[in-house]
Order: structure tokens, then sequence, then C-alpha cells
């Protein structure tokens, strides 16, 4: 029976729509959601441009921009609905069309049956659905953009009520934000389809031999982040449901009584904008981690590889993924610590908070203790990797202030927030990111990616960005706030702080045009790189035991046993200095 | 150009074991019930969005300063019946999938019939109640008894309830009618029924929120 079915799959060779466009092959869907994130990361990077240009140089004029996009920039000046709806839209575009999508929906696809030895994920039917509910929820959010007049939601990418909640409140709260809730729908279902699948895929589609506790920290991050999504997003999937309600229906979940629209006073009564706040931050928190986890277990994977050592600390790092992943669901409230709570809960979320610096600190001391006396291969995924912890203490240590709410009620809504979750979880999902990119790319497209490109792509990204960010941190703590269209002729106090805000600026273009040479990497190596042997990193997991790049059917019906855990580097008496994870005990000593 | 390419041994690899017992064989634990495996996470991630929607009912009766008394609303011996017909369904499921375990084809299918009128009765009945709040005026919006609120939530979320039954009934009747052609495996009967039985518990929850407390 097993020949049979072998000799039917040789005859399986899909043609061009079902092997490129409509796959259910989780490779080619890992791919397709990748390269889609990376395509709205660039549209939302070109807005994040547009934002630093206005805030640097305050409703100047710039003849081209107002030639460009006429309606947008009357008279080269950006309008301020403009601002507001481009810094809602990159939050919304980046957090969960490129973070969330790339990670998980891009490098889970991709990773996950080849690290747990399946032929592919458990339902690959609903996994091509998930990504084409995806690329829908995506294009429903793009076309927002093309609304005239309002444009699309302009409401910060939380949308909080009122302002979401009322069509006249303000020009994005009319159709844009419509669009934006019809397309997180997409985005959540999507993201559900996906993580039903990877849950159920790495439980029970494991090779032989692969017990949970063998699996690569990749791999336990993803599951945990599939976990974890599935049970935070239903709180958001509720809110905006009523927020549709309030809005076309004439509900009043979250607008209370006794409100004032342009001297009008409202019929809506009894709601509370806070509701939506909680509902939006019990998914908004873990969404965080979301992100997080698995540029976590990226940077272990690749770290323990360029070290030559295994891992420190397995399960350590196992344990504070899963306590990482359940705490992130009692945090939300530090969100809310100007709402008005009460103190007693606000000292509950305070600690709650605290709490997650351990797991977090435990998974940074094992990062040092794999470098520690380490012969380091300094390549450009290391160089990513090791970036990551950077931004990862660097965000992790500004986090503490804001768990605390008297420093909090301080910073809230300042740039120092902007600063702390660009380093945590925007800058350090990014570098991780770029870091599985480079290291997984052989696996991908059979080539390597060029190593000096890559090496210059990692210098000016990474300094651009500590200069873009760190002097953020500054501007909160003298009290400048987050989304001011125009700093300096509204708030005169912040006049003396403009030249840090030209000098970020400056440094946010170089960034921007960084990621051009990551663009152009990524292209040129795909099809012109040098071909990539089947292990170029000489690394441990189940996926480089497969060609480069992999063949269409993973294992071929041959899928393979596991002998040992991923991280068997240097190991005493072996030839090598690594062991694959296929490698039998006896055969160690003798040939590796 | 379509060609597929083979697994290149690694270098240096010897001895892979030639023979591997049953046992080794098998993947996991869990690898028969995939199906089974994905339903129970998907009963949890709705069993949260449930939670969320009572959460926001909860928390909404707490911060409104005064809330309907239900128990003039409502009519207990009606709220009796709907519970009672949807809860007996769940068993009617459970005996039709016993039944079509041990190949007792007649009892599966009078049962499995009976699961499915239950859940048109129970519909027919929240219909009912429905246009009987509609006709005293209560809308999303606006009710004759006092918190606008109050209406809102409970057609939202018995309404959302409603939904359910009636994916449930139509599920239902779908697979019956595959199974009558021979076209379905007793895993997705059995699937179906795990579905049901979660709508139906959720339905414990809606009662005691909304309707008792």
């Amino acid at each position: 029976m097993t020949v049979d079915k072998q000799v039917e799959r040789h005859h399986k060779i899909p043609g061009f729509w079902q092997h490129y466009i409509f796959s259910t092959n989780h490779k080619v869907i890992g791919i397709q959601y990748l390269i889609t994130a990376f395509a709205s990361a660039l549209i939302a990077a070109g807005m994040a441009m547009l934002i630093r240009l206005e805030i640097a140089w305050p409703e100047h004029s710039w003849p081209i921009l107002g030639t460009l996009f006429p309606g947008a920039f009357p008279g080269g000046v950006m309008r301020p609905e403009v601002y507001a709806a481009l810094f809602t839209m990159h939050g919304t575009l980046m957090v969960f069309f490129f973070l969330s999508a790339a990670l998980v929906g891009g490098f889970g696809n991709f990773l996950i049956p080849l690290q747990i030895g399946a032929d592919d994920m458990a339902f690959p039917f609903l996994n091509m659905l998930s990504y084409w509910v995806y690329l829908t929820g995506l294009l429903v959010m793009l076309s927002s953009f093309f609304f005239s007049p309002g444009g699309p939601a302009s409401a910060g990418w939380t949308s909080y009520p009122p302002l979401s909640a009322l069509k006249t409140a303000i020009a994005g709260s009319d159709w844009g934000q419509s669009f934006w809730i019809v397309g997180m729908a997409f985005f959540i279902i999507s993201f559900t389809m996906g993580g039903l699948n990877f849950v159920t895929t790495v439980l029970s589609m494991r090779t032989r031999g692969m017990h949970m506790m063998r699996l690569p920290l990749t791999t336990w991050a993803l599951f945990t982040t599939a976990a974890v999504g599935i049970l935070a997003f239903p709180a958001l999937t509720a809110a905006v449901v009523m927020l549709f309600l309030d809005r076309h229906f004439g509900t009043s979940f979250f607008l209370p009584s006794g409100l004032y629209v342009a001297g009008k006073l409202l019929p809506n009564k009894g709601g509370s904008p806070l509701l939506w706040q909680h509902l939006f931050w019990f998914l908004g928190h873990p969404e965080v981690y979301i992100v997080m986890l698995p540029a976590m277990g990226f940077t272990s994977d690749i770290l323990s590889t360029f070290c030559r050592k295994p891992i420190f600390g397995y399960p350590a790092m196992v344990g504070s993924i899963l306590a990482i992943g359940s705490l992130s669901f009692i945090v939300w409230g530090h969100h809310m610590f100007v709402s008005g709570m009460n103190p007693y809960l606000g000292l509950f979320f305070d600690i709650t908070t605290l709490i997650i610096a351990v797991p977090s600190a435990i998974k940074t001391f094992n990062w040092m203790a794999t470098l520690w006396e380490a012969k380091i291969q300094l390549r450009t995924p290391m160089l990513f990797a090791l970036a990551f912890v950077s931004l990862f203490v660097t965000g992790g240590l500004s986090g503490i202030f804001l768990a605390m709410a008297p420093a909090d009620i301080q910073l809230h809504d300042t740039y120092f927030v902007i600063s702390h979750f660009h380093f945590i979880m925007a800058g350090a999902s990014l570098f991780g990111i770029f870091a599985a990119t480079n290291f997984w790319f052989p696996k991908m497209f059979g080539r390597m990616m060029n190593e000096t490109l890559g090496k210059f792509h990692f210098w000016i990204t990474f300094i651009t960005y500590y200069c873009t960010f760190f002097p953020m941190m500054f501007l909160g703590l003298h009290g400048e706030m987050r989304r001011l269209y125009d700093p300096v002729q509204y708030y005169t106090m912040f006049k003396s702080l403009q030249p840090i805000n030209v000098f970020i600026s400056i440094n946010a273009f170089a960034l921007g045009a960084a990621q051009l040479v990551f663009v152009f990497n990524f292209f040129w190596s795909m099809l012109r790189g040098e071909k990539a042997s089947a292990n170029p990193w000489n690394a441990n997991g189940l996926e480089w035991t497969l060609s480069s790049p992999l063949p269409y059917e993973n294992w071929e019906g041959n899928s393979p046993e596991v002998q040992r855990w991923p991280y068997d580097y240097s190991y005493p008496g072996a030839a090598k200095d690594y062991l694959p994870q296929v490698v039998p005990e006896q055969a160690a000593a003798g040939n590796y | 150009m379509e060609e597929i390419r083979r697994m290149e041994p690694i270098e240096g690899i010897h001895g892979l074991p030639e023979q591997v017992s049953a046992e080794q064989f098998a993947p996991s634990a869990f690898s028969r019930n995939r199906k089974k495996l994905m339903m129970w996470i998907f009963i949890i991630s709705d069993a949260l969005l449930f939670g969320s929607f009572l959460a926001v009912y909860t928390f909404e009766r707490f911060i409104s300063p005064s809330w309907p008394d239900r128990w003039k609303i409502f009519e207990p011996g009606y709220l009796a019946v709907m519970t009672v017909v949807l809860l007996s369904s769940s068993t009617f499921m459970a005996v039709a999938v016993e039944g079509l375990k041990q190949g007792k084809n007649r009892r599966f299918g009078f049962f499995y019939a009976v699961t499915i009128l239950c859940g048109i009765v129970f519909l027919a009945m929240q219909a009912h109640e429905w246009a009987h709040f509609i006709g005293l005026g209560a809308r999303l919006n606006t009710n004759p008894w006092g918190v606008p609120l109050f209406s809102g939530l409970f057609f939202m979320i018995t309404g959302f309830h409603g939904f359910h039954v009636l994916t449930g009934v139509l599920i239902l009747s779908f697979i019956g009618v595959l199974k009558l052609m021979g076209k379905v495996s007793d895993e997705t009967i059995e699937l179906a029924g795990m579905y049901w039985s979660f709508v139906d518990l959720v339905w414990v929850f809606i009662l005691a929120v909304i309707y008792l407390l």
C-alpha cells in the first residue's frame, strides 16, 4: 500500500496555476504569505516616510507631493486628515498584515511541517483558504484609500470609539472605518484558520521519534503563537461585530449617554468606550506576543547554529515561551492606566506585567549563555539574530517603565511608548523576520542570499533603526505626544525639541532606503544568487536533510525518524561539529 | 521543468534502521483523530467568542444604573420548553452517533432526524420569542423596558446563538442527505455531533447570564 502511494505521488505534478497560485502546498502558501506581507510592509513603510516628513517639517510645502497626490497634498502640504489616516493605516498594516502575516502565515506555514517531519499541514485546503482570505482582507484595507471624500480609517490602529463608532466624527470615520472593520474581520478569519491548522499539525503530525521536547524552538514558538491567536482573537471579533452594530444599526455598546457631536446631543444611551479598550487590548496584548514569540524562536535556532553550541537551557526556553504565552492574557490593563481604572486593579496589572519580565529575562540570559565562549560565525542571519537580542533588551527595559502605572501615567501616549514598541514589538520582530529570511532563503529558493548586500543592509538598518527610535525616548520623557500633526505651531513648548525630530526623520529616510537593498537582494538572489547546497549552514533541523530548494513533496512518503533534539552542535566524540536530528546514536560516534 | 526533486541523502549517514516496529510508526497519540482535534480547538475558539459576548453583557450590566427585571419580560415556562428541547437534542445526537458506531442504522436514522427536528423547533420558538418582543416595540437600540442596551445585547447574543443553531441544523441536514447517498464517513457525523453539543452547551450559559441571573 505504501508503495502504491509513492507511485501515485510521482504522478501528482500540478500545473502552473495549481502549483504557484491556488496551491495547497504549505511551502508555496508560506512564500505567498511572505511576499504579500513584504509588499504590505513596503506600502506601510512608505506611509511612515510621509509621516516623518510631516513631523520634521510640519506643514511644509513639497511641490512634488502636491503634483503626485493633489488630493492629499493640496499645494504640496499634507492635510491633517491625511496624516491621521497615514498613522492609522501604517499601524494596522504593519501589526496585522505584515508582522503577524509574515511570521505566522509565512514562516509558520513554511517551517512547521518541515521541522516536525510532516508532508504538509493537517488541512491543506483550509491553509490555502487562509491565504486567500488574508489577501482579500488586505485588499479591502487598501481599497479604503480610494474613498473620496473621507479616505481610510483615521482613528488610530486601536480604533478607539467614539471616534471610530460615529460616522460623522472625523473624515475617516465614514466608509474608511467600515472597511477597516471588514478588513480586520477577514484577517481574523484567516488567522483563525491558520491557527487551527498549526496547532492540529504540531500536535498530531509529528514524525516518529519527534517528541514535543525534541521540537526546534522555532516550532515551539510558532505553535504557542497559533494557540495564543486562537484564544485571543475572539475578543476582537466580538468587538468589531459590536462596533459594526454601533455604526450601522444604532446600538450604543461603545457610546455613552450625553455625547455631543457638533453641538448636537446624540440619542445613544448607556454604553462605554472603555469596553472597546478592554476587548481590543485583550487581543492587543497577546498580539504583541504573537509577533514576538516566533522571532524569539528563530533567534534561538539561529544563535545556536552560528555559535556551534547547543541552545542553553532548552526546557527553560520552552517553559518561558509557554509562560509568556499564558501571561499575555492577564496584562491587557496596562494599556489603560489612564482610563481611570481603580488603582488596585492597576496594581494587579502592574504586577502581572512585571512578571512577564521573568520569562523574558530567562530567554535573554539563555541567549547570552549560548553566546558565551562560542566560536561565533558572523553571517547575515546571525547578525540579525544578535540585533534581535539587542532590540529586545532595549525595548524590554523601556517596557518596565511603562508597566508601572505611576510612570505610565506620565509617559502614556508620548513618543516614549512609540519608541518602546518600535523596539520590542515592531523592531525585534522585524529583525527576526530578516534573520529568518536570510537563514531559510536557501530552502525556499535553492539559492543563497548575497552576503555582502545582506551585511550592508544589516548595518545600515541596525544603526539607523537605533538612531530613529532611540531619540524618541527623550521626546517622550519631555512629554511630546504621539500623533501630533504639527508639534511646533500648536505646542510651542516642543519647539526646542524639533531638531531631534529632524534627526529622527533623516534617519528614518535612510532606514527606509536601506530596505530597498533588502528587496533588491531578495529578488536578485532568488534569480541569480549562488546555488545553495542542501545544508549550507551545517544546521541540524529536519528541513536541512532535504534538498535545496525543497522537493514538491517533502518526504515523498519516506518520513524521517528523529533520533535526537535539534541542538547537537560540537557533540563530544562526533567527527563533525553537528549532528542532524536523523542521525542515530550508534552512527554518531562513527561518522560525525 | 516541473520535475520532482528527490530527497538528497546527506553524506555520512548510514545505518538507518531497516525495520521499524509498528509502535514506532505511529507518529503521535493524537494522529488518528486529527479532525476531531481541530474540532476541539475550533470549539474552544468559538466558546471564547461567546465568552466575550457574555463578558460584554456583564460589563454593560454592571455599569448601567438599572437593569430590567427579566422575570417580567420572559415567560419562564416557554424558556423551560426551549431549553429542554435544545438540551435533549444533544442526547438524541449522542444516541444517534452511538447507534452509528454499533451499526444500528435504523436507530441512528431515527434519533438523527429527531435531533434535526429539535433544532428546528428551537429555532421556531426563538423566532416566535423575537417576534413577540419586536411586536412590543423592542429594537436593537430601543425597548419598552427602559434600558436600551438590554435589547441590543439580547438580540445580538441570542441572534448569534440562533445563527449557530441554524448553521448546525443546515450542517446536520446536509450531512444527513450525504449519508443517505452513502457519501459521508462516520467520523464526519461525529464531528457534526460535537459541534451540535457545543451549540447546546453554550445555550446553558446564555440562559444563565441573560435570562436567569
